[in-house]
C-alpha cells in the first residue's frame, strides 16, 4: 500500500502536463474533470494511505520511498525520495483534501473566465509542488517544491494579467519571498558543507551529534532556515507581499495564500525542529517574530475595508500564532492550528469569493450588507468559519487549537508571560476584526442586489469546510475538557513533545477562561460598534488622531512605505546614477568611434559609378605596383 | 615573314587598354561604358595573344577564347541591366542611378 506513495504528487503533475499541452482544445467540463479529478484521486490515495498508516503503522512510524538518485556528484547525491511520517501525512491530508474542495469550488467559480484550463493547469502544478515540498526526504527536493509553489503563486496572483496592478502584485510576491528563499538556499549550503548531506533525517541525527546546543553553526543554520520560513509564511519583516497577493482569484487565495503555501514555513521549522532546539536564540526569535506579527497584522486587519485584505491580514496573524507555538517548542500545537486554520481560512476565502461574485466584483465590505437572508448557505458557513477564526469557546475548532497555543506560550519552559499576553491581545483583536467583517457584510441594510447565487459545486465545499471548522477541533481537547488527545499522540511519533512545566489543571482552566473572555469580549465589542451603534453607517467626522491611526493600520503599519523609502527608492537611485558609470564609457566610446569611421567611409558610397571605377583602377594600379616593385 | 616585335604588340595592347579605361571613366552613358569595357577586355586578350606568339605557346590563344566567352556573358548580363535601367530611370546616364548612395 505504501508503495503507491509516489502516485500522490505524480497524478496532479500528469494532469498539469495534459492540461498545458491539450487544455486549450478541451471543452470546459473535460478540463474540470482532469483538474478536479486528479486532485481528488490524490486525496483519495492520501486517505487510504493515512488509514493504513493509522491501523498498521510502518516500522518506526515512518516510511521512506526512494525512487532514484536525482543528482550524483561526489558525495552529493540527493535522491528523488519521499518520507512519510505523521507530520507529512497531516500536511498531505490538508493539501489534497482542502485542495480538492477548493478545486471543486473553482470548477464552478471560474467557469466564465478566459483561461479556464490555464487556471487548472497552474492549480494542479501547485498541488503537485506542494506535495513534493511536504513529502521530500531531502532539503533539496523540499527546496524544489518550495520554489515550485512560489512560481505557481506568482502565476496565479497574476492570473488576470491584463490588469497591470495584478502583475505588480505578482512580482512583489515573487521578489519579496525571494529574499527569504536566498537565505534558505544559504542555509542549505551551510548544512551540506557542515554535515555532508541534505537528507532531512540524516541532518537531524547528525546535527544533534555534531553540534552542541547554542553552537554557532546551529544558530546560523537555524537562522537562515528561519529567513526562508519568514519569507514564505509572510511573517515580519517580509509580510508585505501577502495582502497584495489578494489580486489573484479567490480560490487561489484560499488554497495558496491561506491553507497551504504560506504555512510551508511552519512545516519547515517543524520538520527541522532539532536544529531549532539546538539554537535557543533562534527559537526565541521564532516566538518573538510570531508574537509581533500576530499583533501587527491583527491591528492592520482592524482598519481594512476590502474583505479579502481583512482575511489576508488575519492569515498573517494566524500564522504568527503558529510561529509563536513553534517558538515555544509546541510543535504539535502549531500543526494543530495549521490544520484548523486551513479549514476555516479556506472556507472564509471561498465564502468571500462567493460574496464578491454576487456583488458585481465589489471588494469593499462597507458597500455590502444585509446578505444574511439573501445567501443563507454562504452566511451560515461563513459564520462557522468566523467563529473558528475568532475562537468562539467550546463549539469551534479554532478555540481548541488557539487555546493550546496560548496554554503552551504560558506553560512551556521557553514561553513567558509576554508571549502569552501578545497571544491574548491577538485573540481579542481577532474577535473584533472577524465579527466586524461578519456584521458589516451580513447585517444591516442591503446596499446592492445579489447578482448570482452560488451553485452546488460552490455550496458543497463550503458546507464540508464549515462542518470541519466546527468539529475539526475535537481531535484534541485540553486537560480541562476531557483530555482527548489522539492528534498530538499521533504527531508525537514524528515531532518532539513540548517541554512544559506542570502547572496543574486549575491554572489551565483559569487561563482558558481568560482566553475565552478575550475572544468573546472582542466579538461583543464588534457587536456593540457595528450592530448597536452601527458606526460605519454614520458620517461623524473623526478626530485627527483617529484618522491618523486608522490610516497607519490601513497601510499595514507603513511597512510598504518604509521598504519603498529604505530599499526600493535607493535601489532605483543607484540604478539611475549607475546607468552611466565608468565601465559604460568604454562601450559608448566604442560605439562613438565606429560611428565616426562610418561617417568617413560613408562618403565613398556616393552612388557615382564612374568614381567607383576610378577607385577600382587606382586599387589595381597600386596592387600591381606593390607586386612589381616590392 | 617579318616578325613584329613583342614590344609593339604589348604597347598597342596598353594603348587600347588605356583608351578603354579613359572611355569608361569619362563617359556617362552606360552603353558607351560597356563598349569601353569591351575594348579593355580585347586589349587584355591581345596582350595574351602577343605573349603566346612570342614564346610559341598555345596558352595565350586559349586564354583569349576564355576572354571572348566571358565577354559574351558579360554583355548579355550588361545589356539586360541596361534595359532594366532604362525602364526604371528613362535615361542611360549612370549618375541617375545613385539612389543607394551612403
Amino acid at each position: 500500500m505504501f508503495s503507491l506513495l509516489w502516485l500522490i504528487p505524480t497524478i496532479p503533475l500528469a494532469s498539469f502536463i495534459i492540461l498545458v499541452f491539450l487544455g486549450a482544445r478541451f471543452p470546459k467540463n473535460v478540463t474540470a474533470i482532469f483538474g478536479v479529478g486528479s486532485v481528488g484521486l490524490s486525496a483519495l490515495l492520501t486517505i487510504l494511505l493515512g488509514l493504513t498508516f493509522l491501523t498498521a503503522p510502518p516500522a518506526g512510524h515512518a516510511y521512506n520511498q526512494v525512487l532514484w538518485t536525482w543528482i550524483g556528484v561526489g558525495n552529493f547525491s540527493p535522491a528523488i525520495g519521499f518520507h512519510l511520517d505523521a507530520l507529512s501525512l497531516l500536511m498531505m491530508f490538508v493539501v489534497t483534501g482542502v485542495g480538492f474542495l477548493i478545486h471543486l469550488y473553482s470548477s464552478e467559480f471560474m467557469i466564465d473566465e478566459e483561461g479556464y484550463s490555464r487556471f487548472f493547469a497552474y492549480m494542479n502544478l501547485f498541488v503537485s509542488m506542494m506535495l513534493l515540498l511536504v513529502m521530500g526526504d531531502n532539503l533539496l527536493l523540499l527546496y524544489m517544491g518550495w520554489e515550485g509553489v512560489g512560481l505557481c503563486s506568482y502565476l496565479l496572483i497574476g492570473f488576470w494579467y491584463k490588469e497591470s496592478a495584478n502583475g505588480r502584485a505578482a512580482r512583489k510576491a515573487f521578489v519579496v519571498t525571494r529574499v527569504g528563499d536566498a537565505a534558505m538556499a544559504l542555509g542549505l549550503f551551510l548544512l551540506f558543507t557542515q554535515l555532508g548531506t541534505l537528507n532531512i533525517q540524516e541532518i537531524l541525527s547528525k546535527a544533534s551529534l555534531q553540534w552542541v546546543s547554542g553552537s554557532k553553526y546551529a544558530i546560523a543554520a537555524a537562522a537562515l532556515l528561519l529567513g526562508g520560513a519568514v519569507g514564505k509564511s509572510a511573517q515580519l519583516p517580509l509580510q508585505t507581499w501577502l495582502p497584495d497577493a489578494m489580486a489573484g482569484p479567490s480560490p487561489v487565495s484560499a488554497l495558496i495564500h491561506a491553507a497551504t503555501m504560506v504555512t510551508a514555513g511552519v512545516y519547515l521549522i517543524a520538520r527541522t525542529n532539532v536544529l531549532f532546539t539546538l539554537a535557543p536564540p533562534v527559537q526565541t526569535a521564532v516566538a518573538i517574530v510570531g508574537a509581533a506579527t500576530l499583533l501587527i497584522s491583527g491591528f492592520s486587519a482592524l482598519a481594512q475595508r476590502d474583505i479579502k485584505r481583512v482575511l489576508a491580514y488575519s492569515t498573517i496573524s494566524q500564522i504568527g500564532y503558529m510561529f509563536l507555538a513553534l517558538g515555544v517548542g509546541a510543535y504539535s500545537a502549531a500543526m494543530f492550528h495549521f490544520m484548523t486554520h486551513a479549514f476555516f481560512k479556506a472556507l472564509l476565502f471561498l465564502g468571500a469569493g462567493a460574496i464578491i461574485a454576487a456583488m458585481h466584483h465589489e471588494h469593499d465590505m462597507f458597500k455590502m450588507g444585509g446578505l444574511k437572508d439573501k445567501m443563507p448557505v454562504v452566511f451560515w458557513t461563513f459564520l462557522a468559519g468566523s467563529a473558528a477564526l475568532a475562537a468562539v469557546p467550546l463549539i469551534s475548532a479554532g478555540f481548541y487549537s488557539k487555546d493550546m497555543i496560548l496554554w503552551y506560550a504560558w506553560s512551556s519552559k521557553s514561553g513567558n508571560v509576554l508571549l502569552w499576553l501578545a497571544g491574548l491581545i491577538g485573540a481579542f483583536i481577532t474577535g473584533v476584526y472577524t465579527f466586524r467583517m461578519v456584521f458589516v457584510t451580513f447585517w444591516g441594510k442591503t446596499k446592492s442586489a445579489v447578482e448570482k447565487l452560488p451553485g452546488i459545486r460552490i455550496k458543497i465545499p463550503l458546507i464540508v469546510l464549515g462542518t470541519l471548522s466546527i468539529i475539526g477541533g475535537f481531535v484534541e481537547t485540553p486537560e480541562t475538557l476531557g483530555h482527548f488527545v489522539p492528534f498530538s499522540h499521533f504527531l508525537h511519533t514524528a515531532l518532539p513533545e513540548v517541554n512544559a512545566f506542570h502547572l496543574g489543571i486549575g491554572t489551565e482552566a483559569l487561563l482558558q477562561l481568560i482566553a475565552a473572555i478575550a475572544s468573546v469580549g472582542g466579538i461583543y465589542l464588534a457587536y456593540t460598534l457595528y450592530i448597536q451603534k452601527a458606526i460605519h453607517t454614520r458620517e461623524a467626522p473623526r478626530g485627527a488622531f483617529a484618522t491618523g491611526i486608522n490610516r497607519f493600520f490601513f497601510s499595514g503599519w507603513g511597512f510598504d512605505w518604509l521598504y519603498d523609502k529604505a530599499i526600493v527608492q535607493p535601489f532605483l537611485w543607484i540604478a539611475r546614477i549607475n546607468k552611466d558609470d565608468i565601465f559604460d564609457t568604454i562601450y559608448t566610446g566604442i560605439a562613438w568611434v565606429s560611428r565616426w569611421i562610418h561617417s568617413l567611409v560613408r562618403r565613398t558610397q556616393d552612388g557615382k559609378l564612374r568614381y567607383y571605377a576610378v577607385g577600382i583602377a587606382c586599387g589595381a594600379i597600386i596592387t600591381i605596383a606593390i607586386a612589381v616593385f616590392l | 615573314m617579318a616578325v613584329i616585335p613583342m614590344e609593339y604588340g604589348l604597347l598597342l595592347a596598353g594603348i587600347l587598354f588605356s583608351l578603354g579605361l579613359i572611355g569608361l571613366l569619362v563617359r556617362r552613358n552606360i552603353v558607351f561604358m560597356l563598349l569601353s569595357i569591351e575594348v579593355m577586355l580585347n586589349a587584355a586578350g591581345l596582350a595574351f595573344v602577343v605573349a603566346g606568339a612570342r614564346w610559341g605557346a598555345p596558352d595565350g590563344q586559349i586564354m583569349f577564347m576564355f576572354i571572348l566567352a566571358m565577354a559574351a556573358a558579360e554583355v548579355a548580363v550588361g545589356l539586360a541591366l541596361v534595359l532594366q535601367m532604362y525602364r526604371q530611370f528613362k535615361s542611360l546616364d549612370v549618375d541617375s542611378a545613385s539612389k543607394m548612395r551612403g
